[in-house]
């Protein structure tokens, strides 16, 4: 099936959704204040633009800062954890747990610690919610190669970095992976709900707040969509860098997220 | 029943009488897993028709006259084998305690009423099999359709496998179609064997068993069974050998 | 018995049950550990680069320890000591009021924790609703799975105020927000989950002459339960997280989300208080995790699957 005709689908819900909300909201005579009609949207998306883009483009930097700090550490310590199986049986399961604490908790003390007018607050938030799930994939990924694998490898008398490199790493791709796709959601919302708390004016979150509360929804959906095409966009880059390093896999992957 | 494709399958004229073991034997390629299938109407013929018991593979279906067993046992996980032989059962509308019933003496049949209460994954290759075999019987079809169930065992559980399926047969006088790999499982088993050879799949050959039943050990080791067999070797041979020659 | 190969079975079943027990008892002391590890790190990292220490644990130190190097992140106002966390659950809330802080903390927690159950059952249903409809339908997923997932995207923190407006009522839109972030993981585990079976599952079905339902409720629903497990563990804590999340704006009192806010204010004054909100709302998220990790292993209990937690 060609390309267009495999989203077609998904295009054609997209313009009826469109289409029927506009003509809801005009045919019901809906308060424009409590629902706006896309057109509506559009044109504070229009007229807004330099705050929209502005405060996009704070939040974008939080959220990619976040993430590669969470990356990093994640990794750092999954590296290290996989390694020593009693570091494994010791970490791995409060991590899980950790990965459970709501974000909302730490999100203020965040903000106390490092400032809540700084960028850095609401990248530490960030690197929070993508250090677990880097960390818990990437060590599961590590420690998943094939026995029968592995004990080719101990016959061609392999040095452990050799394993590592050639067996161990290639096997944790997909969990890597994965774990990049969650994290990038989560930075655009961790940034968000941290800037919720407190911080700049001109971030995304902190605009959708204040329109809200003053019943300009038009510009709180327009900021919002952005924040969903932001998001969107990280993860669709994201899988681009999955087809690219991993294309001998990413084809199974048809019916992953 | 007759049934006739143009790729997979060609010009095939066969019948098969009540109660008869018939094997279908050949290279692969030849098609003999696509004519099992369409006589269980997973798959459907191009052309021609099969009658099941005098009516179409598809109401033969519906009605569940036959009962089918793969290579793999593909039993349920998460069901204790009681619970595996008895899914059929539940599909029908089978009351519970006739169901348990049936289970169980199915089970007993096969031999495993010891492990009524276990998980496949706690049984060997066999065992599941044999499963498998009582769960395909469990709802008493009049015709049973295995495609390779043995062909994963090693040879000495296959001979006894063997050894058990014409056990079975004999007590339930259920028609067997068999298909197989194995010349001489082909001939231990049937009453007829259908040789088949691929490009374009067809039937080449037709060998009546004569061996006597019940068929042992003894029966393994006699001349008219080493006959067979290399009757039944130079029948799959001799597509080549036409070939070669033209 | 007729003998064919390996005539025993392999395993018992329950002796692959206690295995699975011991893994739960050495995790869960492998956690406690590490919590108490945390802990000598908290306190020497002060003892390091904090504030001063003029007391612990409300005996005296004297002379008062100055540590050699000051990070502003470890002061005692930053990062308060972990007995005075602690003993701030012993300690009126608020001044001048009856009520502890543990005592109100654990009601605050009681009451997003139930919004946060609603919210969960919710998100599984139409989670695993979706999932039906999409394993039935091909067309339908093509058609509407990007949608589901850009909801992910969508700041929910965001839609919450709208959220009262349209609905109305305050308690039922921090269950609709609690269950905005546990249906995804549901729907994405339900279709890997429900499509999972072997196709020759699927064809020994057919060969039963099987209903689609038939075929939905006793092959594809039990091949798909380790996978909604998965799912569930991650969705346990995002309903928590949802309803904290919906309380916020929603403006409700009585729950964490409140307490979060109201400490967040206080903080000067007090900051060792919203630390013990942070541990609250941690021990409610990994609560309702261990609900469905325990859950989970009596379901799961005769299957071979092994998770790592």
């Amino acid at each position: 099936m060609t390309r267009l005709r495999y989203y077609l689908p998904a295009v054609a819900v997209f313009v009826l959704v469109i289409a029927g909300w506009e003509l809801l909201v005009a045919l019901l005579h809906i308060e424009r204040f409590l629902l706006p009609p896309p057109s509506e949207i559009v044109r504070s998306l229009v007229e807004e633009w330099p705050t929209l883009s502005a405060a996009g483009t704070t939040t974008l930097i939080e959220a990619v800062g976040g993430f590669f700090i969470g990356l990093a550490a994640g990794l750092v310590v999954a590296f290290a954890t996989a390694r020593f199986a009693v570091a494994r049986a010791g970490l791995m399961p409060f991590a899980i747990a950790a990965n459970a604490v709501p974000i909302v908790a730490f999100a203020p003390i965040m903000n106390n610690w490092f400032g809540v007018a700084s960028p850095l607050s609401k990248m530490m938030i960030v690197s929070v919610l993508v250090f677990f799930p880097v960390m818990i994939n990437v060590v599961r990924g590590l420690t998943s190669a094939d026995p029968a694998t592995l004990e080719l490898m101990r016959s061609y008398a392999a040095s452990e970095q050799e394993i590592v490199r050639k067996v161990r790493i290639p096997a944790a791709l997909p969990y890597f992976f994965t774990a990049l796709k969650v994290g990038a959601t989560l930075s655009l919302i961790g940034a968000i709900v941290g800037e919720y708390f407190g911080g700049a004016n001109d971030a995304l979150g902190r605009l959708i707040v204040e329109n809200a509360a003053f019943l300009h929804f038009s510009t709180a959906w327009a900021a919002i969509i952005i924040a969903a095409a932001l998001g969107i966009a990280f993860y669709l880059l994201i899988i681009t860098v999955e087809r690219a390093t991993m294309p001998w896999h990413a084809s199974m992957r048809a019916r992953d997220a | 029943m007759s049934g006739e494709t143009s790729t997979a399958l060609q010009a095939i004229d066969l019948a098969i009488a009540p109660g008869e073991f018939v094997s279908l034997i050949g290279p692969s390629g030849c098609g003999k897993s696509t004519l099992l299938r369409i006589i269980g109407d997973l798959t459907a013929p191009s052309v021609g028709n099969v009658t099941v018991n005098g009516k179409p593979a598809r109401q033969a279906r519906r009605d569940r006259d036959y009962g089918m067993v793969f290579q793999a046992p593909v039993l349920f996980d998460w069901r204790t084998i009681e619970q595996n032989v008895q899914l059929p059962l539940e599909i029908i509308g089978v009351g519970r305690g006739e169901r348990q019933r049936r289970a169980t003496e199915m089970l007993a049949l096969v031999e495993l009423s010891d492990f009524a209460g276990h998980h496949p994954w706690q049984l060997s290759g066999g065992m599941q099999q044999r499963a498998a075999i009582a769960r395909a019987l469990a709802f008493e079809p009049t015709l049973l359709l295995m495609d390779e169930p043995f062909g994963a065992l090693d040879e000495m559980t296959r001979e006894r496998m063997n050894d058990e399926l014409l056990r079975i047969w004999e007590r339930t006088g259920t028609t067997i179609v068999f298909v197989t790999h194995s010349i001489p499982e082909a001939v231990f088993l049937s009453s007829r064997i259908v040789v088949m050879s691929p490009r374009p799949g067809r039937i080449t050959d037709l060998v009546e068993v004569d061996l006597r039943r019940p068929r042992t050990d003894a029966t393994r080791e006699s001349e008219r069974y080493f006959e067979l067999i290399t009757q039944v070797r130079e029948a799959l041979r001799a597509p080549e050998r036409r070939s070669v020659l033209r | 018995m007729t003998a064919d190969g390996a005539a025993l079975p392999r395993r018992s079943a329950s002796r692959q049950r206690l295995g699975g027990l011991g893994s739960a008892l050495g995790s869960t002391a492998a956690f406690v550990a590490v919590v108490l590890l945390l802990a000598v790190a908290w306190e020497a990292a002060k003892w390091i680069a904090g504030d001063p220490w003029r007391e612990a644990l409300g005996m005296p130190i004297n002379p008062p320890h100055f540590p050699p190097f000051h990070i502003k992140q470890f002061s005692d106002l930053n990062l308060p000591h972990v007995w005075d966390v602690v003993g701030a659950f012993s300690r009126p809330s608020v001044r001048n009021s009856p009520f502890t802080l543990g005592a109100v903390l654990i009601d605050a927690a009681v009451f997003t924790g139930r919004s946060a159950v609603l919210g969960f059952a919710v998100g599984a249903v139409v989670g695993l609703g979706l999932a039906i409809v999409f394993v039935r339908s091909k067309l339908l997923e093509r058609a509407l799975v990007p949608y589901v997932i850009a909801t992910q995207t969508v700041p929910i923190v965001a839609l919450a105020p709208m959220l009262v407006l349209w609905v109305g009522r305050e308690w039922t839109s921090v269950v609709l927000v609690s269950a905005y972030l546990t249906f995804f993981p549901v729907t994405i585990a339900g279709i890997r989950g429900l499509s999972s079976p072997d196709p020759r599952s699927l064809e020994l079905m057919r060969s039963y002459a099987a209903s689609d339902w038939s075929v939905l409720w006793k092959v594809r629903f039990p091949a798909a339960l380790p996978y909604l497990f998965t799912a569930f563990k991650i969705s346990a804590t995002a309903s928590v997280v949802g309803a904290i999340v919906g309380e916020e704006p929603t403006g409700i009192r009585g729950g964490l989300g409140r307490a979060i806010l109201q400490f967040n204010t206080q903080y000067s004054s007090g900051p060792e208080k919203l630390w013990a909100v942070v541990m609250v709302s941690a021990a409610l998220g990994i609560v309702f995790f261990v609900i469905v990790r325990l859950t989970e292993m009596v379901v799961l209990r005769n299957r071979t699957l092994p998770t790592d937690l």
